[in-house]
């Protein structure tokens, strides 16, 4: 049985459609990530998933439970890390744990062993007496997972977890994800940047409140219908503008020196793509690159969604 | 409902209260200073109005007579007199508010006493001089036509506060203002601080129920409200000498009642308000009425009926009921049972539609 199975899910706030119609199906014991701009119907997405928001259609089956009919029943097994810090900055580390405890109701005996272990583990042993409020970001964070995980659920969300931490607690805190899911957990986790998006075991991409595309990241690269050239020459911007309008050219992004240019395959080759900035007195050199995620991103969020999520399934 | 997550709940409302050090100082300052500023300040007995003296007359009997107002301590006669223009221009200007006419007829009016003998000039626009006037025009002119003082058709006994002290009356309402308008803002903001925080949306993933949030918020603060209406009565008693008649625990008992009732009210106001700014306008929304209609400020026979009603709905109306009844005349709780029924009807109603609202979904 998988973690998650939803169908159709649809959420409507007033004149706005958040989200609209996502089938969704996560395997237990995986990392599955929701990747997406601002305001692609992630966190909205997520708290239908939880049972804190109804949807407007669609159904939802969450752990064998169905949402929101049975969401009380769910709400033992799950965590949510919201994607704004939510335990009480006026309480001390302790103080809040100790709470979370309470209220999932943990067994006395058991609530000192687990609060010390996950002290531990999330190195905040020497925090234990400050005040939540006064913690830096990466502290914060890795308080709310202790908090979301306390009582061992066996589904964890985690909306935007890492958007307010540096890059070395990011990578610390993908660690501790990673040893959650090989325990057992399964993890649904948003998130807007690329690299993140690399690690889960599979992938959704969002767009204006629809899926458009989702698998493995390595399939979602693989199945790419369009190709990378990198464009090497002395002025990148002006190659960038010479290509700007043609037909079957879909993104252009300058690294460096370099001009990334994802095209359809059929449309255009290493030749073209020379002979084409030829033409406009540009003396270039092309080489054929290799697709990432973020080539995927580009593709399936700026073309009409239909089309690529067709082309990829 | 857990007992184990609803007293965790009332512990961390009590470890954040004890950390906000303004909540808490305004638990104990605002009784406090509303008692002093109520006790001393708000007084209704009309003492010392200026005045001036226009004597057209001026014979013996008139002077006896302006001694004689002089004397008594509601009038401060400030000056004589000698043209109604002057008397115009004091009143204007706000320098007196009233002014003693005596026409020069004074003798023949008070000998044939089919006219006024006496004009008193008064300034209207102050609603409390005009009523000390109205006391002033029973001036026993008689006495002074040397003939003896005809007793008094109606004798009127003050029972209770026969001094008339005005703190006797406004001390024990002032617990009701004072619950008012903590019990009400406080629960209000509290939860809606939680929800705008974002402490909410954390909570209500887990199995925590509505029942159990609610109570476990409120509960701190029926405490909090029984230690300010000690302090409120205690300082009554030592500042103001206010009599405590009746049994104490009968006065306890109206209280916690009372409170549940403001706090009922403060949970449902949270639930319409969205920010901690909001909930605020809103209690101050339903402060104003209960200090106004409840009969602290205006008495309740006065109202207009429709007024009247409204007044029954308040929480504040049947507790100043109790409250005067228990501490100042020593009723008991038996003879008052239907302002306690009406506070319970109020709690009960108020909290079940509170909860009802206090949803576990952000919808």
């Amino acid at each position: 049985m998988n973690a998650i199975e939803a169908r159709g899910l649809t959420r409507r706030f007033a004149n706005l459609l958040a989200v609209d119609g996502v089938d969704l199906t996560v395997a237990k014991s995986q990392v599955y990530g929701f990747l997406g701009p601002n305001g692609s119907g992630k966190s909205t997405t997520i708290r239908m998933l939880c049972g804190l928001l109804s949807p407007s259609a669609g159904q939802i089956q969450v752990l064998g439970l169905q949402v929101p009919q049975q969401a009380e029943q769910l709400k033992r097994h799950i965590g949510y890390m919201t994607q704004k810090f939510s335990l009480y900055e006026d309480l001390t580390v302790q103080e809040n744990l100790e709470f979370l405890a309470a209220v999932h109701d943990l067994p006395r005996l058991r609530t000192r062993a687990r609060i010390s272990d996950l002290l531990r583990r999330y190195w905040l042993g020497d925090r234990l007496n400050q005040l939540a409020g006064t913690l830096s970001g990466g502290q914060k964070q890795r308080l709310a997972l202790a908090g979301a995980v306390l009582h061992e659920p066996e589904l964890l969300f985690l909306d935007e977890p890492t958007s307010a931490v540096d890059p070395q607690s990011r990578r610390e805190f993908w660690d501790s994800l990673f040893e959650l899911a090989d325990a057992g957990t399964t993890i649904l986790v948003s998130t807007h940047y690329m690299d993140e998006a690399e690690r889960c075991h599979r992938l959704a991409i969002l767009d204006q409140g629809r899926l458009v595309a989702d698998g493995a990241p390595r399939e979602l690269c693989a199945s790419l219908p369009y190709a990378v050239w990198l464009i090497d020459c002395s002025q990148p911007r002006r190659a960038q503008q010479a290509l700007q309008q043609q037909a079957g050219i879909v993104a252009l992004a300058q690294i460096g020196a370099e001009l990334r240019v994802l095209a359809s395959s059929t449309a255009w080759d290493a030749d073209a793509l020379r002979q084409h900035l030829q033409g406009g007195s540009i003396e270039a050199q092309v080489r054929r690159g290799y697709p990432n995620l973020e080539d995927v991103f580009v593709a399936a969020t700026r073309k009409p969604a239909r089309d690529i999520a067709g082309a990829l399934a | 409902m857990s007992l184990r997550r609803l007293l965790s709940i009332v512990i961390k409302e009590l470890r954040q209260l004890r950390r906000d050090r303004l909540t808490f100082a305004m638990i104990i300052g605002i009784p406090t200073m509303q008692l002093l500023l109520f006790g001393f300040a708000i007084n209704l007995d009309v003492r010392h109005l200026d005045a001036a003296v226009l004597d057209q007359a001026n014979t013996a009997r008139s002077r006896e007579l302006v001694a004689e107002l002089g004397a008594g301590q509601v009038l401060n006669l400030r000056s004589a007199l000698s043209s109604p223009q002057q008397l115009d221009e004091l009143l204007r200007e706000g320098r007196i508010s009233v002014g003693v006419v005596i026409p020069p007829d004074f003798e023949n009016r008070l000998e044939r006493g089919d006219r006024a003998a006496l004009q008193l000039v008064v300034d209207g626009s102050d609603q409390v001089v005009q009523q000390a006037a109205r006391q002033l025009a029973a001036f026993p002119l008689v006495q002074l036509r040397g003939n003896a003082t005809p007793a008094a058709a109606v004798e009127v006994v003050n029972f209770y506060n026969p001094e008339r002290r005005a703190p006797v009356n406004t001390v024990p309402g002032l617990v009701g203002v004072i619950l008012t308008m903590t019990m009400v803002m406080f629960t209000a903001m509290a939860l809606v601080r939680e929800r705008e925080r974002g402490n909410l949306e954390m909570l209500i993933a887990t199995p925590v129920s509505p029942w159990e949030l609610t109570l476990g918020k409120v509960l701190p603060f029926i405490a909090i409200g029984l230690v300010q209406v000690s302090l409120v009565l205690a300082l009554g008693k030592l500042i103001f000498a206010v009599p405590l008649r009746g049994s104490v625990f009968d006065i306890y008992l109206a209280a916690l009642l009372f409170i549940i009732a403001s706090l009922a009210l403060g949970v449902f106001l949270s639930t319409l308000a969205r920010t901690q700014f909001q909930a605020m306008q809103l209690a101050f929304f339903t402060f104003l009425p209960q200090i106004l209609l409840s009969g602290f400020m205006f008495p309740y026979a006065g109202m207009p009926r429709a007024a009247q009603w409204l007044a029954e709905i308040l929480p504040m109306t049947h507790f100043l009921r109790l409250i005067r009844g228990i501490a100042l005349r020593g009723a008991t709780l038996a003879d008052l049972w239907t302002e306690l029924a009406a506070l319970a009807a109020f709690s009960t109603i108020m909290l079940g539609i509170a909860v009802m609202r206090v949803s576990k979904r952000l919808d």
